[in-house]
């Protein structure tokens, strides 16, 4: 039983990070109806920037942490008017393979500049595990789980209230309709890009925190996250984050139970067994919107 | 002087070359071709026997997502089908001429099964469970210890017809290329076919292709089917080629190679197969030749070589997309029919 409530909160806690990185594929595809396969690029790239701040500008972390915040809003800003925006009534194929190319450009400028070893990562928080009742949970997954929630709150009130929110949403409903509505479709696809690299930076500071360092294998997280939106569905931010935890827990039992019979693995390939067989009973994902069809 | 392409009849419409031309310009070409093996040394026929093989798996790729539509991430899982189908066929005593395309068969079922989701999911739900289905033929592959030799891999002997061994590049050459050559023709015929023009009606409308009588389930799953078949037939090849596979050999970096192949080419053109793969294999080695031609004056390129390439594989993609997005098949087609209706093109 204890082993059992060991791998749940291990689950729980890992899964508020995938929560965190599928909430940046999801604010994007929301406005724009893209798939951001460059997605683990620019958690590694927002950790990577902020370390370079930090370490090597001697700035200190909150001031370091904006500035990380702002390299990735232009950063957010410029793909999207450069790489994205000649890109819009493309196929899907086009849209999917561009996030791919985009992502292999930042691969590769990040290990030109800052090579292939791991770097020692700049404590932000203290490592030191919290007792919660009788097991140790690590500060880090407190500190995801804290901005998951604040995020959550914060981007569900954002969408509902907020006059870009709203403006995102019916972009995402038709884009036609919100152009003749005075919505500037671009600004919002603008909008939602640097968004989405600030939740990423956020993501891969805290990330590279826990792990003591940062080096290539970040950006796997990318991949690792889409069973995650597919599971709670493209389009709801809800979603993202119950599948987040869905997939933590699920990740973390099949591994704990099932890795001693299969030999290993099985952590890594259970989130995707799951997406076949949810994506078999509901197309759209868990919480994703139907979409109809008419000729 | 020609102003223009003007069929008369409906049988110079659908055949195979625009014009007479056209074919003797095939047939020269692929003459001098076959001179490679005899010009050649071993590491550009090492070269152009790959090229030849990503040009099956790409027309492939082609079939599935160019003409029918149907979005795979999961070509490098069926490359490794092929490639380990042929190396438990091989070892066990199965000669060539039954094991490859024995291969593709087996890979054309695995398509099928991974095939059947596309049923209900279209675009990016289904690009997600052909990843899916990656990941999981990957774990498979490094766990089945019996038969894929797991994570350490296995090797697989030389192929051999009638007791002559294909035993060096040269050789394989001659299996490689015409083995090529015939995809390529069956895949050209095949869109003049009914079945062709069903793939090609499901891509552009779905429902209006089901409503004009096409079932739909079925020419996806077919669709599926030939796809998979071809990218099982590069895989065994593959495996003939570098003798030891294991799952190191396909990461999913080749199915996005794949289908960086098909975008650069031209999505939904076999010529555009062609160019595509050929290219994306030659980028890598242009690309090495030029940073050791260029070590001398800056030593510290060649540390950054792997960073290039991913960075040209990447931008070249990008700017494709971007600036040319019907692919290297448009820009030949448009090329030549300035050259060839000069005066008169525009």
């Amino acid at each position: 039983m204890e082993f059992f409530l060991q791998l749940l909160i291990n689950g729980l806690v890992v899964g508020c990070i995938y929560s965190l990185v599928a909430l940046g594929f999801v604010i994007i595809y929301k406005s724009s109806g893209i798939l951001n396969f460059a997605q683990g690029e620019f958690l590694l790239l927002g950790a990577y920037v902020f370390l370079a701040i930090v370490a090597q500008a001697n700035v200190p972390v909150l001031p370091a942490l904006l500035l990380t915040f702002a390299f990735s809003t232009l950063l957010g800003l410029v793909l999207e008017r450069v790489v994205l925006r000649p890109l819009i009534g493309e196929p899907i194929i086009s849209v999917i393979m561009v996030t791919l190319g985009l992502s292999s450009i930042l691969r590769a400028i990040v290990q030109g500049i800052w090579g292939t070893d791991t770097r020692p990562m700049h404590a932000v928080f203290s490592l030191e595990p919290i007792q919660i009742g009788p097991l140790p949970v690590a500060r880090g997954y407190l500190y995801s789980a804290a901005s998951v929630a604040v995020l959550l709150v914060a981007l569900t009130l954002f969408f509902k209230y907020a006059r870009p929110g709203i403006a995102m949403r019916a972009t995402a409903d038709s884009q036609q309709v919100s152009l003749s509505m005075g919505i500037s479709v671009r600004r919002i696809f603008a909008l939602s890009w640097s968004i989405a690299a600030v939740v990423s930076a956020a993501g891969g500071v805290l990330l590279a925190t826990m792990r003591g360092g940062v080096d290539g294998s970040l950006a796997i997280l990318g991949l690792k996250t889409l069973p995650v939106v597919i599971v709670g569905g493209l389009d709801s931010i809800g979603g993202a984050i119950l599948g987040g935890l869905l997939v933590g827990v699920l990740e973390n039992l099949a591994g704990g139970y099932l890795d001693p019979i299969f030999g290993g693995g099985v952590k890594e390939v259970a989130p995707f067994v799951a997406l076949v067989l949810i994506l078999m009973i509901r197309p759209y994902g868990l919480f994703g919107k139907v979409r109809i069809e008419r000729v | 002087m020609l102003s223009g392409e003007f069929h008369t009849s409906y049988a110079s419409d659908m055949g195979i070359f625009e014009t007479r031309r056209a074919g003797w310009v095939l047939a020269a070409f692929i003459v001098a071709l076959f001179a490679i093996p005899f010009v050649a040394g071993s590491y550009w026929l090492d070269v152009t026997n790959r090229a030849a093989i990503a040009v099956i798996a790409a027309t492939g790729l082609n079939i599935l997502t160019g003409f029918t539509g149907q979005i795979s991430l999961g070509n490098a899982a069926f490359l490794s089908v092929g490639a380990y189908t042929t190396a438990f066929l091989a070892n066990h005593g199965v000669p060539f001429l039954f094991a490859c395309p024995l291969a593709g068969i087996v890979t054309a079922l695995a398509g099928m099964v991974f095939g059947i989701p596309s049923l209900r999911l279209k675009g990016l739900y289904l690009a997600m469970a052909t990843l899916a289905a990656h990941f999981i033929i990957e774990f498979t592959s490094s766990h089945w210890e019996g038969v894929t030799g797991g994570v350490a891999g296995t090797s697989v002997p030389f192929p051999r017809i009638l007791g002559f061994d294909f035993s060096n590049d040269s050789r394989l050459f001659f299996l490689v290329v015409p083995a090529c050559i015939a995809h390529l023709y069956f895949a050209k015929n095949l869109f003049r076919t009914r079945v062709g023009k069903a793939f090609v009606a499901i891509r552009d409308q779905d429902i209006s292709a089901e409503v004009m009588g096409v079932d739909v389930f079925r020419y996806k799953l077919l669709s599926f089917a030939v796809s998979s078949f071809y990218v099982g037939v590069a895989g065994s090849l593959l495996a003939y080629q570098a003798r030891i596979i294991s799952p190191e050999n396909f990461p999913l970096g080749i199915a996005i190679d794949h289908l960086g192949m098909i975008i650069i080419g031209g999505l939904g053109s076999i010529l555009g197969s062609i160019l595509g793969a050929v290219f994306l294999t030659l980028l890598p080695e242009v690309l090495r030749l030029a940073t050791s031609a260029l070590s001398g004056s800056f030593p510290h390129l060649v540390q950054l070589f792997t960073p290039l390439k991913v960075a040209v594989f990447g931008l070249t993609i990008v700017l494709f997309l971007v600036f040319e997005p019907d692919g290297l098949a448009d820009l030949w087609r448009r090329v030549r029919n300035w050259f060839r209706l000069y005066p008169f093109s525009y």
